[in-house]
């Protein structure tokens, strides 16, 4: 039997459902990312949110349904360009005068605390992990769905006289 | 009370590990067990009618550091979970390809390296 | 000083941008790394007389983490890079007949990332980060070849290791709890102000078994025959020469030296693991037919020979177990490193099966020798000078039983070594089918490598290169008590 786009997966309310809703997963997640300087949060916890977005999508419609928003070379590719965007953050902290690894070297004046462009480069960190880890879990889970997939189809094929 | 609680978690995790024999639930009491370590870590940093160590732009820092329970521990547990996330996935993919290559789950059939 | 940061950073950038540059064309991937690892193993030699604190971050020492870079992370940041080096130099042509070799190496460079790391950790929770990214790293390339005993032997470790790192996280919050600071140099200070109160008791208890484990010393050894025969040759020799001594065994001496303070009943305890473990380990050894299985045992074996020196507690104890460290490191690398040349010559590890490789592999049969008598203890290789000091410090301090019994375990030792040798190199060949004329060019390279290390660590001890190496290590660091007294 072809998986058919309108068959795969659950039913069409759940699969409607998960379509309206991943805007607002998405949106939170990177809400907790940018402000993770500000309120709890953070790159780690914003980047597990933004993954479920996609992942609410996969289970809801299937593999496929899934990789289409967001195909596996670009998860893959957004993966090391998240850490190297945080690694490169930390490096630059070494060239700046009397620096040391991991220096924040864009502080600003003291009165722009609480707001979302204080903390330097906290926040620029936070985006480059949210996305690494936003992408790690989501090619952790679409990897171990396709194993899955891959062992009933090849049970069902035995079965299959 | 609730210290010896979170302790009793780490030892019924700790049972599981021992005594299970599908791989899976195996890595289940791991999990367990790492949460109670984490609620454990949590507790040391409590302090009596404390509030949450998130900085107000109106209180006093001097204030604040005498009424906020300690945040140093609950970095460690955030790093902690995160490296917990990491063994999980690995964990579960070796389950995974264990199935595929051995047919069970169960960790008394898994058993060809020995002596 | 600014160069204590290129050990960590430098690897972990690596692992990445190899992911990223690599991948269409795998030839990138190896002369990267090995540049890399070239780069490092230059760096540690050359930071042997600069030590000193670097604080991450610009943030000073109660509110940041430091790295300290002392006499003994030095003596083990040389030894865990140039075991590196030969081992990357050694898979450019072993990994060939594996799949996807950037992935071995992303993972490769995070497990030297994590090693050095956990040796150059100024507090105790970035040693447990470190530490666990060496160990994922490493449960991740025991099963990198997927087939069945490699996938089992990855489960079994990968459980056990984290048994035994959430031990340690235990421990870490009761040591939290009591002294109310993470950095090592301010926990000793609260330590030798309060003394062992019960927690702290306990805390050290679940750090000797969490350790233990890593460093694979009886009862806590079941992981390891399984592991490190199982994992692919290069991994093996970085497991076995550097992950059990760099995690396991530096770790506790760290503790107990300089942490919590040298007492009598710690270190009886670490005494009697090390002995245990000798025993053990080569009794167990001598039935093996696998010739990587047979080396697995015998680490466990010399393990114990490094605790027990380490347990003595006194300068020429500790000079021996360093020595015997760094020994160790390099000539059982050299032995897994010729293990896997064979194996993927003749497609087998057994010894019943195997005969006359000195003739097809002359490389391999060469330096196996010289590996042998060095880890048997033959003078005036390197392994008979590390074991001769640590038996003489066992009789000076008054131990006669262990020394007794650590000169027994040499000739067990002696006895399957050259069971080795005779089986595999130079019995008569039997009908095995070698495809190859001659080794591969790096892998011979790493092989001879590895080889001149231990003749040149055979001179270490006889000349005056001893001092900033060894006894810097022993007496400025650990014999010098708890950091900041």
């Amino acid at each position: 039997m072809k998986a058919d786009r309108h068959t795969e997966g659950m039913g069409i309310i759940v699969k409607t459902v998960a379509r309206w809703l991943k805007g607002f997963i998405l949106l939170y997640g990177i809400y907790l990312v940018l402000y993770g300087h500000i309120t709890p949060g953070g790159g780690f916890a914003g980047g597990v949110v933004i993954s479920c977005a996609f992942i609410l999508l996969t289970l809801a419609g299937g593999e496929n349904h899934g990789l289409r928003f967001f195909p596996k070379t670009a998860s893959s590719t957004l993966d090391s360009m998240g850490l190297l965007l945080f690694l490169a953050i930390a490096w630059l902290g070494t060239w700046w005068l009397g620096g040391a690894f991991f220096k924040n070297v864009i502080s600003t004046p003291e009165q722009a605390y609480f707001t979302l462009f204080s903390g330097g480069t906290i926040p620029l960190s936070n985006i480059g992990l949210g996305l690494k880890v936003a992408s790690s879990l989501f090619l952790v889970f679409t990897v171990l769905a396709a194993f899955r997939l891959a062992m009933d189809a090849a049970d069902k094929d035995e079965d299959e006289p | 009370m609730i210290y010896s609680l979170s302790l009793l978690l780490i030892l019924v995790g700790l049972y599981g590990v021992i005594v299970s024999r599908n791989t899976l639930k195996i890595v289940i009491s791991l999990v367990i067990m790492e949460h109670g370590v984490h609620l454990l870590l949590i507790l040391v940093g409590y302090r009596a009618g404390g509030q949450p160590p998130i900085v107000d732009p109106e209180t006093a820092m001097a204030v604040f550091a005498g009424q906020a329970v300690d945040p140093l521990p609950q970095a460690l547990v955030l790093t902690s979970i995160v490296i917990g996330l990491g063994v999980l996935a690995l964990l579960v993919a070796l389950c995974v390809r264990l199935y595929e290559r051995y047919g069970t789950f169960d960790v008394t059939e898994i058993r060809r390296l020995r002596g | 000083m600014t160069m204590i940061i290129l050990f960590i950073a430098l690897p972990l950038t690596m692992a990445v941008v190899i992911q990223v540059l690599a991948h269409q064309r795998p030839v990138l991937s190896d002369w990267l790394t090995n540049a890399t690892l070239l780069t490092l193993a230059i760096i540690s030699f050359y930071s042997v007389g600069r030590y000193g604190l670097y604080h991450i971050g610009g943030w000073t020492t109660p509110i940041g983490i430091d790295l300290r870079l002392d006499p003994l992370s030095s003596l083990l940041l040389i030894v865990i890079n140039v075991v590196s080096l030969a081992a990357g130099l050694y898979s450019v042509e072993y990994m060939r007949s594996y799949t996807s070799k950037t992935h071995f190496y992303g993972l490769f460079l995070l497990l030297v990332t994590g090693m050095n790391g956990v040796v150059l950790a100024g507090d105790l929770f970035n040693l447990y980060v470190f530490l666990e990214i060496a160990a994922i790293a490493s449960y991740a390339l025991v099963a990198f070849g997927c087939a069945h005993e490699e996938l089992e032997a990855s489960f079994k470790y990968a459980v056990l290791g984290t048994v035994s790192s959430t031990f340690i996280l235990i421990g870490i919050t009761f040591v939290y709890a009591v002294t109310g600071t993470l950095n090592m140099a301010q926990i000793a200070a609260r330590i030798s102000d309060i003394g062992m109160t019960p927690p702290l008791v306990l805390a050290f208890g679940l750090f000797i078994c969490g350790f233990s484990l890593k460093a694979a010393l009886v009862p806590f050894h079941a992981w390891l025959p399984d592991a490190h025969p199982s994992a692919p040759a290069p991994v093996s020799a970085m497991l076995s020469g550097v992950l059990i001594k760099a995690i396991g065994i530096y770790v506790l001496a760290r503790l107990i030296f300089n942490v919590f303070g040298v007492g009598q009943g710690e270190l009886a305890v670490l005494r009697w693991l090390g002995v245990i473990s000798m025993v053990a380990g080569a009794l167990l050894a001598a039935g093996q037919t696998d010739i990587k299985r047979l080396f697995a045992y015998s680490s466990i074996s010399q393990v114990g020979y490094i605790a027990l020196g380490l347990g003595l507690g006194t300068p020429l104890g500790l000079v021996g177990a360093l020595y015997h460290l760094a020994n160790h490191a390099v000539f059982k690398s050299l032995l897994f490193l010729n293990a896997g040349a064979v194996e993927q010559a003749t497609g087998t590890r057994d010894l019943d099966k195997l005969g006359g490789l000195n003739r097809t592999l002359p490389v391999t049969g060469a330096t196996s020798l010289i590996g042998s008598m060095s880890i048997a203890g033959i003078p005036p290789f390197n392994g008979f000078w590390s074991k001769l000091i640590i038996i003489l410090a066992a009789v000076e301090a008054g131990f006669m039983g262990f020394a007794t019994v650590a000169v027994a375990i040499s000739i067990v030792t002696l006895v399957y070594q050259l069971k080795v040798q005779r089986h595999a190199f130079f019995a008569a060949p039997k009908d095995l089918l070698t495809t190859w004329r001659q080794e591969p060019r790096l892998m011979s390279l790493a092989m001879v490598v590895l080889a001149f290390g231990c003749i040149a660590l055979s001179f270490l001890v006889v000349t005056g290169l001893r001092t900033p190496f060894l006894i810097n290590a022993a007496q400025e660091t650990l014999m010098r008590g708890v950091f900041g007294l």
